[in-house]
């Protein structure tokens, strides 16, 4: 196995560790963590909210508009690739929300929206959820949530990933 | 500062010394729309999450003006095998980018 081959089949491996690392869900807080960001600047009330919301969906999303008419390209993107797989999710509209929407930027350290959380850890927004669809990650880490993927049957070397 | 694609671009090209640096000014003039792709070699050993991290937290500043912002992280090596693969599928040359499903029957 080739150096370059051997550092990709660690990071993979770092990140199945670290997206199935459940005791370190509450208490990691560096910048590359995947859990929610510890800030003293939300309300804890708030922020016990958002805990709930996203602990209690596995697939939990922060968007602009509703599933059924979302507001902008890249919601819209994350909401076409969620129905492509047929996953369950629930979302928020960040637009009905101003102090929502402030909110999410601290909780999640992260400046932009749609914001995605898988069994309440944080994923990215739809470049990162577009790169997983096209590689074939999502396919993977939504099993590892117990979540069957339409797609998990689909042959991922026929399909072209030159959107990357 | 005001932002712009030159802006962006230097503050991006100084941090990440990259191989490959695109900026696109996709906000038909009125600047707060931007789509980058990074090659660099600071990328390596990064989970896409933490290279998007690092990116944003450079750009902390302009984040609070910029309406919309795509960035694609790749490392050399990533870099390399994308083009190569591109090739091989030259219909998907023409596409956008833009939130392509993957689904090539469309």
């Amino acid at each position: 196995m080739n150096s370059s081959l051997f550092r990709r089949v660690i990071q993979q491996y770092s990140s199945i560790r670290a997206l199935n690392n459940i005791s370190a869900r509450f208490t990691s807080s560096s910048a590359e963590s995947k859990t929610p960001a510890e800030s003293s600047s939300i309300d804890p009330q708030f922020k016990q909210k958002i805990d709930d919301f996203i602990k209690s969906n596995k697939v939990a999303v922060f968007i602009k508009g509703e599933p059924d008419a979302p507001s902008c390209g890249f919601s819209k993107a994350v909401l076409q690739i969620l129905n492509l797989h047929g996953c369950d999710f629930k979302s928020q509209n960040i637009l009905d929300d101003q102090r929502l929407r402030d909110t999410m930027k601290l909780y999640s350290n992260w400046p932009t929206f749609p914001q995605i959380y898988f069994d309440g850890e944080f994923v990215g927004g739809c470049d990162i959820l577009l790169h997983m669809h096209q590689s074939g990650e999502l396919v993977n880490e939504l099993k590892k949530i117990g979540i069957q993927s339409k797609l998990s049957d689909v042959n991922n070397n026929t399909t072209p990933s030159s959107a990357n | 500062m005001e932002i712009t694609k030159d802006n962006i671009e230097k503050k991006l090209r100084d941090e990440f010394e990259p191989v490959y640096l695109n900026v696109d000014d996709v906000s038909s003039g009125c600047g707060l729309k931007f789509d980058t792709t990074i090659v660099s070699k600071k990328f390596e050993g990064k989970q896409l999450l933490a290279r998007q991290r690092l990116v944003n937290d450079l750009l902390k500043d302009e984040m609070t003006k910029i309406h919309a912002f795509t960035q694609k992280t790749y490392t050399p090596d990533e870099w390399e095998k994308k083009q190569q693969k591109t090739i091989t599928n030259p219909e998907c040359e023409t596409k956008t980018m833009n939130a392509c499903t993957g689904d090539c029957k469309k």
